[in-house]
């Protein structure tokens, strides 16, 4: 199959205009007659469901959670960018579009890119609209702060809980939708395969998680809208439910898999404290803001961190990027903290962390201005501190206290720890520039898809493109599909095609319980996770991946022979979900590594040792790889290279650079 | 912190399903360190039923950071445990130390039936939200987000109270199993906020009306929920909606 992105002929400010203009439009009586599935109720999934249902469209969502407002997008924190320029700084969508093609080291599509910078400012409006209670300064305007790899403040927020926010948004407009008879909602439901009929999607193969039972459910058109893949690291900040199977059942069932090792690694996030580790926490990228990150600058310092003095201490940040600081985007921070770790400067009981120091900016910039504010002439230390706190604690209390619950340490007192780990996936299932996937009437939304992130997402970035894709991009494109489809009728779930489809997954479980073996699925998931952190993770090399690959192999064979899952199928069994989980992730390792050894440069989060720059940054190598690597399933372990030539024509790519 | 390993005793609730009755078990967890969170050390536990060929027991979570609200556990009496302001998932074990007993159940309540073990049916929340916990605006209507100032102060009291997280700790702490702080917090959201208050009475009449039917009980001010709440969620939205609802009432025009 040829890869065609659709991309609306014209100049990039006028494509995504003249395509609304011009795509195909389905009337109201229509739309009644047209039914839509919706797997995964994050923000992508929510919003599209919510905004569908709006239009007449008769929705059917799925969640693998008691709710849809548990959806992973409400543990993101630090912010949502839009161009709305409100700060008077500079801002535009040209700006926009360029930090997030730059951010992404040259490997996003511009069009694409061009229109979510387009659509940012209505997500806002949109958002405070349904009553989002984003930050406001005094005068009752919204608030903005900065983000990495910007020079501009475009990210609104709620306190450390803007997901949360525009989440239970999102949902509320879903529930508004239930509640009138649009949405019919399946929570406690997870997607176990895709149902094509002549090559078209026509429906799903769905687990009731309580009862285990299999059910039917056909539509005109399935949108996968859900989330990233960043568990098949086994530690990442992930929800535990987090999972691929919706995506890897897709690609299974022919649709392409597009940049699967472009894999984000976020700098700032609470250290490993053990083996018992189940996951990993995020310390919001928006600390950064008024968090300085520094290590000793002699190696092995065991001092605490509040005895060592100014003068012996190395911003290594600003020191080596000048112009963003402690701003620069999350693969280059990520990166530097490795370094400096891996050079015997690391800190705290494994030496393997950083840290992020509050203490500079609440004496000397929130401590400063509060004093001027309440006119304390000659304020000492411990009143600027005072001072100071209560305005970080109003920015950013709920993450401090976290920090505490979980280290047991008082950032406020002593700096944090933090050390980077796996965070969001810029891959995902390949996506037209109407986010259709290669199978028609199958389309990805959010983190699942490929699209706009190129090989490194900037901060405050995916809730952006989860609510692009779901409330303003779908609604129009999918109408360009499903006008041809409205002779269609209902499509019948006793089609030989569901009858096969269910079958197959009766018998995946049937064969998943019946190995009876002696290691659990955490126990496979766990082995997965380190082959993938040591040899696919912050870097890489040619002979890692090689070895990962046949590691993968023999694990894959393990797990199919000597897995152990309690239970049966027709309850509520977490362990045999996890399991199909995991089966999953086991195949979707394999393709990262053969992805990431195909990609011989670096570029974005993907670093391959053998290509860096003298001063340790990633070195593209753009007459070769300036394309999307997707890739098709051609059974067991054997994938198909397809190209899609990324051709810049607004941005120049040029090596990328912070300082 | 010094840190240290420990051994327990767990009693946890077991039901097999909604139909069946339940009752305790009794578990001895070896070598937690006090570095796990509380969910981390019932994974522990898991394994080990796991590979004695025993069924692990079922629960809710799934963000683990505190946010999603999935995690429920009622451990030694109290939802979500001994830590104020603190989800079970962000409860950690080094409240806890060598030779403890802990006693874990599932959130009790009418409108929240087990499905096994430790899981419950929180859907009620949902159809809560579904009789008016929203502002009716479809994708596309809006207009610019600055063109409507909101006072600071109420933007923030309207954030406090959206910071729930429907998790159910306030039904599970009151003794008649009420569900009116989650309910007042909704409302409270939305009823603070300009974009709320075309709808405000509806709302609170509604979202009560359906509370009332799904089988929660009344408050009585007691504010064991306010005390349980891990999202610190305050008593005054309660009164918040009183008056919304008082108001609505008597404003007889709906």
């Amino acid at each position: 199959m040829s890869i065609n992105s659709k991309i609306p002929a014209g100049s990039i400010q006028d494509k995504w205009t003249t395509y609304k203009s011009t795509c195909k439009l389905v009337n109201p009586a229509n739309k009644r007659k047209i039914e839509i599935i919706v797997v995964g109720t994050g923000l992508a999934g929510a919003s599209a469901a919510a905004s569908l249902g709006e239009l007449g469209y008769k929705v059917k969502a799925f969640c693998f959670q008691d709710s849809p407002r548990r959806a992973h997008s409400i543990a993101a924190q630090g912010g949502i960018n839009a161009a709305k320029n409100y700060q008077n700084d500079g801002d535009s969508v040209y700006r926009l579009f360029y930090d997030t093609i730059k951010g992404g080291d040259y490997r996003a599509r511009e069009a694409n890119v061009y229109r979510l910078a387009e659509v940012s400012s209505n997500i806002i409006d949109q958002c405070v609209a349904q009553g989002v209670p984003f930050a406001r300064e005094y005068g009752g305007l919204l608030s903005n702060r900065s983000f990495g790899g910007t020079q501009v403040q475009r990210t609104f927020y709620a306190a450390g809980q803007t997901g949360q926010q525009l989440l239970i948004g999102a949902y509320q407009s879903l529930e508004r939708q239930v509640a009138l008879g649009n949405v019919e909602m399946y929570a406690r439901h997870e997607m176990q395969e895709l149902v094509t009929i002549d090559g078209k999607a026509r429906g799903i193969i769905a687990k009731n998680l309580v009862t285990g039972a299999l059910e039917r459910h056909s539509a005109h058109a399935v949108l996968i809208c859900s989330g990233g893949y960043g568990n098949v690291f086994y530690l990442s900040t992930n929800a535990m439910g987090s999972n691929v199977t919706a995506a890897w059942k897709a690609h299974k069932s022919g649709a392409y898999f597009g940049n699967p090792c472009f894999t984000q690694i976020h700098p700032t996030c609470i250290p490993v404290s053990g083996d018992h580790q189940s996951k990993l926490t995020l310390m919001s990228e928006s600390l950064r803001n008024d968090g300085r990150i520094w290590v000793p600058k002699k190696q092995g310092d065991t001092r605490s961190p509040n005895e060592i003095p100014e003068e012996e201490r190395d911003y290594y940040l600003e020191r080596r990027y000048p112009a963003f600081g402690n701003l620069v985007p999350r693969d280059v921070a990520s990166r530097a903290a490795k370094e400096r770790c891996d050079a015997g400067y690391g800190v705290g009981a494994s030496k393997m962390a950083v840290y992020l120091d509050f203490k500079y900016n609440i004496m000397h910039k929130y401590g400063k201005a509060e004093a001027t504010k309440q006119g304390i002439a000659h304020p000492d230390d411990a009143t600027l501190y005072a001072l100071g706190k209560e305005v970080i604690k109003a920015q950013y209390g709920n993450l401090f206290e976290m920090y505490e619950k979980i280290t047991g340490e008082n950032p406020y007192e002593v700096p944090m720890r933090i050390y980077p780990a796996v965070h969001y996936t810029m891959g995902g299932l390949w996506v037209d520039y109407e986010l259709m996937t290669t199978i028609p009437g199958l389309y990805a939304l959010g983190e699942a898809n490929f699209s706009d992130h190129g090989a490194n997402r900037l901060g405050a970035s995916a809730l952006m493109q989860g609510l692009a894709d779901g409330y303003f991009v779908i609604p129009y494109t999918i109408g360009n599909y499903l006008a041809d489809e409205i002779r269609t009728g209902a499509i019948a779930t006793d089609h030989a095609a569901f009858v096969q489809a269910e079958q197959n997954v009766q018998s995946r479980m049937e064969k998943l319980l019946n190995i009876k073996g002696a290691e659990t699925v955490e126990s496979f998931h766990k082995r997965l996770g380190k082959i993938m952190w040591d040899k696919c993770g912050m870097a890489r090399n040619e002979k890692g991946l090689k070895e990962a690959i046949a590691e993968i192999q023999q694990l894959k064979k393990e797990f199919w022979s000597n897995v152990r899952i309690p239970g049966s199928i027709n309850e509520f069994n977490t362990e045999l979900d996890k399991a199909g989980r995991v089966a999953d992730f086991i195949e979707l390792g394999e393709l990262m590594c053969v992805d990431a050894l195909n990609r011989n440069e670096s570029c974005g989060g993907h670093f391959r040792e053998e290509f860096q720059t003298e001063e340790g940054e990633a070195l593209r190598q753009d007459d070769q790889y300036n394309y999307v690597a997707t890739w098709e399933y051609k059974g067991d372990s054997q994938f198909e290279l397809h190209k899609e030539d990324l051709n810049y024509e607004i941005v120049h790519p040029s090596q990328r650079s912070y300082k | 912190m010094e840190h240290y390993t420990m051994n327990l005793t767990l009693k946890v609730w077991r039901q097999k399903n909604n139909n069946e009755k339940g009752s305790f078990e009794t578990y001895q967890v070896k070598g937690i360190s006090s570095e796990m969170s509380f969910l981390e050390m019932i994974d522990v536990l898991n394994e080990q039923l796991i590979v004695e060929g025993k069924e692990p027991i079922a629960f809710d979570h799934d963000c683990r950071e505190g946010i999603c609200g999935m995690c429920s556990m009622h451990i030694d009496g109290r939802a979500h445990g001994p830590w104020a302001q603190t989800t079970t998932c962000q409860l950690h074990m080094r409240q806890y130390k060598d030779g403890d007993t802990i006693v874990i159940e599932p959130w009790r309540a009418a409108a929240f039936p087990v499905i096994k073990d430790l899981a419950v049916d929180r859907s009620s929340f949902d159809r809560i939200i579904q009789a008016g916990g929203y502002v009716s605006i479809n994708t596309g209507n809006a207009q610019d987000a600055n063109s409507l100032p909101i006072e600071k102060q109420k933007a923030d009291d309207s954030f406090a109270a959206a910071a729930c997280i429907g998790c159910g700790a306030c039904v599970a702490a009151c003794p008649n199993a009420s569900a009116m702080l989650f309910v007042s917090a909704k409302v409270s959201h939305l009823a603070l906020l300009p974009q709320g208050a075309p709808e405000r009475k509806e709302r609170a009449l509604n979202m009560v009306a359906q509370m009332d039917k799904e089988g929660f009980g009344s408050c009585t001010n007691i504010g064991a929920c306010e005390a349980e709440c891990p999202k610190g969620i305050s008593l005054e939205n309660i009164a918040r909606l009183n008056r919304e609802y008082i108001g609505a009432m008597f404003a007889g025009d709906k």
